[in-house]
């Protein structure tokens, strides 16, 4: 997981002071991104924190291009993917992939499990003829720990685990570099969440993979995420590595969302003190943008607010 | 302790296409006055269907072949519609976990709090307005007085979720019932959910049956918990003991299988497998297909309750005396070691002596 | 919740510990795999009513195919001496099909006074131009089913594709297909037919024209709004992300799991159809004479319906079946294809 820290890690992903407006300039204006900026590393997992309606499955679906940005650019392997001509397109979906949320939506239910994961070898053309369809299939079930005679069967008869290693199986189908896991597993139960996060991490160690992990749980996060990033109201607040994220928080936001998580720790729980958030701190009308306070741990800042945010980092120092 | 509500021996059917699926299969719990009892388990272990039978919401193909809900002397499953109704969002109310479809769109809020008021009508048009105000400022929404003629979109989740909570304790009810109340919310609101039923239950006095997936709720919310697998509970007891102290294979791997803030090892425990099938429910213990501590006798017979403490019970064929000794997983030895470390230090009261009385 | 571990009996084994899993074995699915049709058709097969219609129908539809080759006369020949015989069946043994009729309080062989022939017999009678009636009944039937046959082509070629773009594309391309169907369903049919007689000679090609024009609105309205929720399913996002061409995912994606719609609207606008066609030449502008439409075997039956009912009673008879059986169908398979809306 960890990158070699001597190398100088490639960027996969730039995000440049992307914006994503929805009905811009009508009166129901959303702006579901507002000025995002950020980098993924190849081989790193990159997750991206927050609560519904933070924009941070926006970002996931426009990284991948399935919404046209209002602003900013969006490179990929150092390529503007806006301007990704029509012909090379199709090199572009093979090379990043998106694994869905919702198990039940997310496959069609009128067609075979071989022929949901084969979608992607038919459309590019990756197999000669039916037999190395199916063995290829077969290949893929075996590596999402799914029997082989389930390739015959349909959506309906899998439950939500199963249905989710599916969905893994079609998006690596075309060998991928950099996957979007659009909170993969918050719609399933506990003793699930567990298989399919591992089922992630298995494959990304085998294949190189780059992540970039959408979640809400902030829990899982920490554990298969490299660096984090909080999103909040389509802004990036906060953004480290995942134990400086958790361990020394320093925007308000990161601490209020922090000190909410329960934990599976009675005692934990009952000494619990959540810290409230005011957002109104957001909305004083200064310019604010990501701030290095220490070296890589980036805070949504104003200018003067940044020596604020360094004493504070000084102070988790001397604990 | 006192028993404000005893299901016993329940039993219920779904008839599909398929054929019968045994939903519950004889489940038994109380719950006390005063507490919250945490009813745990994933999708399909039947907690929902178990506290829907209680407020006779039951699905049309489903039949309770079995069993008794004594509320205050009365078994609700022979009780007649009428009797039901009046029972129903009175003396027993239920949170629902989708805030947007339990409000209707077309009403004002303030009429809807005051609803259930009218409905059983104890009380004066007027005097259930007031009272709805009351309700509302009680649960968090401020300006109550003005807001009552707002419709719910001009709510936020969080705030539509407190209406809603508004509306099932408008009555002041004896039990209240959630099922998976925060699970469509975000974690600050669920938070401040959680908080605000605590606090709810301190000033109202009321009994809470919740019901979640979530382990963390769980540990936050619960005086005792229950864990339900596969139709059946398979261990239950006071929050501390099933966090600390679990010894059910099942719950290990539940507990084992989250990541706290400081998981920092290589994979996640996973209990692996998926959940039978309850078209034909396996003759033994349920989890044995997936329970790496599974013995011969776990496919051939289902494990009975065997008690840990007084308050404790957990149904395994590893607590039998014939068993051999086998050792929990590390998080799980972890856990009960702070637990033993806790109770020696006073912080938390092991109900091994005395405590209060529970089990038959 | 009691301890009630007394009367069990453990064998010697009974704690071994099992180290071998078969954690597949539990994974396996053992029902037999259905697909979404054939589960449809499952379910469809335990309503009785609409196997019952499925029945009829085909058994209809049987009769108007062989109707197109062979009836038992010529449907348009006329015999004014054999005018208004009822029914009767062989030697005329069973009620109902006689032969005979009450004519001024009196039983009269209606056969044997028009001089017909021993053996020749009408099984629904002549009308009043001598015209085997059973014969145009078969005509007239197999006339609606083609009316309700073009009408499925209709709805099929240009509603579901009109549909479907107008979804997909979204946006201003939506907003202005809807518009047009706006207007276009703004004018009665009615209007729009009474304009076709201006253009064409009335029959089945001013008909078929005007169901062009309209009849395929309610399936694109339709197919419309389910494409605009299919859409944002998650599987056509991920055939997006594959790369898939727009038309690829209409059709491994958007079409088959609108067909449960597409069915269900086709077999409600079959009837509408037929009914459409009935009505027009009931008024007399629709098929004209000589031809036989249901339409206008009841025109015909209507005048005469105090005296001679059997006229009208069958081809009556005929248009309310072909319709009720169409409608029962399509109820069933609204049931089958969504079984939520059954409980």
């Amino acid at each position: 997981m960890a990158n070699d820290s001597q190398k100088t890690p490639k960027k996969l992903i730039e995000v440049k002071h992307l914006k994503q407006y929805f009905n811009a300039g009508r009166p129901n204006e959303v702006k579901a991104i507002d000025d995002i900026s950020f980098d993924i590393y190849e081989g790193e997992t990159f997750g991206l924190v927050g609560e519904s309606g933070s924009g941070k499955s926006t970002t996931g679906r426009s990284i991948i291009r399935l919404y046209n940005p209002t602003s900013g650019e969006i490179k990929f392997y150092g390529e503007d993917i806006s301007k990704i001509k029509h012909k090379d397109m199709l090199k572009f979906r093979r090379e990043m992939q998106m694994i869905f949320q919702d198990p039940y939506a997310s496959l069609n239910p009128r067609m075979k499990v071989k022929d949901i994961i084969a979608e992607g070898l038919d459309i590019h053309h990756l197999v000669k003829n039916d037999q190395e369809r199916d063995a290829r299939v077969n290949e893929l079930l075996d590596l999402v720990g799914l029997s082989r005679d389930h390739a015959t069967r349909y959506p309906h008869e899998f439950s939500g685990g199963q249905r989710q290693r599916i969905g893994i199986a079609r998006a690596l189908a075309v060998e991928p570099k950099f996957i979007i896991a659009d909170e993969p597993i918050s719609a399933l139960d506990v003793s699930i969440q567990a298989q399919v996060v591992n089922l992630l991490r298995d494959i990304q160690r085998e294949q190189n993979l780059t992540y970039l992990f959408i979640a809400h749980d902030l829990s899982m996060v920490k554990y298969i995420s490299d660096r984090i990033a909080v999103m909040h109201n389509g802004r990036l607040m906060e953004l480290s590595t995942a134990s400086e994220v958790y361990d020394h928080p320093l925007h308000p936001y990161t601490k209020s969302l922090l000190s909410a998580v329960p934990l599976p720790d009675p005692m934990y729980e009952r000494n619990r003190h959540r810290k409230p958030y005011d957002d109104s701190i957001e909305h004083d009308g200064k310019e604010r943008s990501l701030k290095e306070i220490v070296p890589g741990h980036f805070v949504l800042a104003t200018d003067e607010e940044v020596s604020l945010y360094q004493a504070s980092a000084e102070e988790y120092n001397e604990q | 302790m006192e028993k404000i509500l005893d299901v016993k021996d329940l039993q219920i059917n779904f008839d599909t296409f398929a054929g019968q699926v045994k939903a519950i299969r004889n489940v038994s719990f109380h719950l006390n006055k005063g507490e919250t009892l945490a009813i745990v388990g994933e999708s399909g272990s039947g907690k929902s269907v178990t506290v829907r039978s209680i407020m006779g919401l039951l699905a049309n193909n489903a039949h309770v072949d079995n069993g008794s809900i004594d509320f205050k002397g009365k078994d609700l499953l022979k009780a007649s519609p009428r009797e039901l109704e009046s029972i129903r969002g009175n003396d027993i109310s239920m949170i629902f976990q989708d805030p947007m479809t339990s409000l209707d769109p077309t009403m004002p809020i303030g009429k809807q709090v005051a609803e259930p008021l009218l409905i059983h009508g104890s009380m004066s048009k007027k005097k259930a307005m007031a009272r709805a105000e009351e309700v509302l400022e009680l649960v968090g929404i401020t300006n109550a007085k003005n807001r009552m003629k707002d419709y719910p979109h001009q709510f936020s989740g969080g705030q539509r979720q407190r209406i809603v909570i508004a509306i099932s304790i408008v009555n002041y009810p004896e039990v209240l019932i959630a099922d998976e109340p925060t699970t469509a919310l975000d974690v600050t609101i669920q938070a401040q959910i959680i908080d605000l039923m605590k606090e709810l239950q301190n000033k109202i006095e009321t009994s809470i049956i919740f019901i979640t997936h979530d382990l963390g709720v769980v540990a936050g919310i619960a005086d005792r918990v229950a864990v339900m697998y596969a139709g059946k509970i398979i261990e239950y007891g006071s929050v501390d003991e099933i966090f600390y102290n679990p010894q059910h294979p099942y719950t290990w791997g539940l507990l084992n299988s989250m990541p706290t803030l400081d998981t920092s090892s290589d994979r996640l425990y996973a209990i692996p497998g998926t959940p039978p099938n309850l078209l034909n429910p396996p003759a033994g213990d349920a989890f044995a297909p997936r329970n790496p501590y599974a013995m011969e006798i776990d496919y051939e017979q289902m494990p009975p309750f065997y008690k840990v403490t007084d308050t404790h019970y957990a149904a395994t064929w590893l607590l039998d005396p014939n068993a051999p000794k086998v050792e929990p997983p590390a998080a799980i030895k972890k856990r009960q070691e702070e637990y033993h470390q806790l109770v020696a230090e006073g912080k938390i009261q092991s109900s091994v002596k005395g405590g209060a009385k529970d089990g038959e | 919740m009691a301890d009630n571990s007394t009367d069990i009996k453990f064998k010697e084994n009974s704690f071994k510990r099992i180290e071998q899993h078969n954690v597949d074995e539990q994974e396996k699915i053992s029902a037999p795999s259905l697909t979404f049709f054939q589960d449809a058709v499952r379910r469809l097969k335990k309503n009785k009513a609409a196997v019952i219609s499925l029945w009829l129908l085909a058994l209809i539809v049987v009769f108007s195919i062989i109707s197109i080759w062979w009836t038992p006369s010529d449907p348009n020949a006329q015999h004014v001496a054999y005018a208004n015989l009822p029914p009767k069946i062989a030697n005329g043994q069973i009620p109902g099909f006689t032969g005979k009729a009450n004519v001024g309080g009196r039983i009269v062989d209606k056969y044997a006074q028009a001089k017909v022939p021993a053996g020749t017999y009408y099984v629904l009678g002549t009308d009043y131009l001598g015209r085997d009636l059973f014969s145009r009944l078969m005509k007239g039937i197999a006339l609606s089913l083609l009316i309700g046959f073009l009408a499925t082509l209709f709805d099929l070629v240009i509603g579901v594709p009109y549909g479907v773009v107008s979804g997909w594309k979204g946006g201003r391309v939506d907003t202005l297909m809807q518009r047009f169907i706006e207007i276009i369903s703004s004018i009665p049919n009615l209007v729009i037919v009474i304009l076709m007689l201006l253009l064409f000679t009335p029959g089945l090609g001013s008909i078929v024209v005007a169901m062009g024009i309209t009849g395929w609105i309610t399936m694109a309205r339709l197919v419309r709004a389910e494409t605009l929720t299919l859409k944002t399913q998650e599987y056509v996002l991920a055939a997006r992300t594959l790369g898939e061409s727009p038309f690829k995912i209409a059709m491994k994606h958007l079409i088959p799991n609108l067909s449960s719609t597409i069915i269900i609207q086709t077999m409600f606008s079959i009837p509408t159809a037929i009914f459409f066609e009935a009505f027009l030449s009931f008024i007399g502008i629709g098929i004209p004479a000589p031809n036989a439409s249901l339409g206008t075997l009841l025109s015909d039956g209507q005048k005469t319906f105090r005296f001679l009912p059997y006229q009208m009673w069958y081809p009556a008879a005929a248009i309310s079946i072909i319709m009720i059986a169409f409608n029962l169908l399509a109820d069933g398979l609204r049931d089958a294809f969504d079984p939520k809306t059954q409980e």
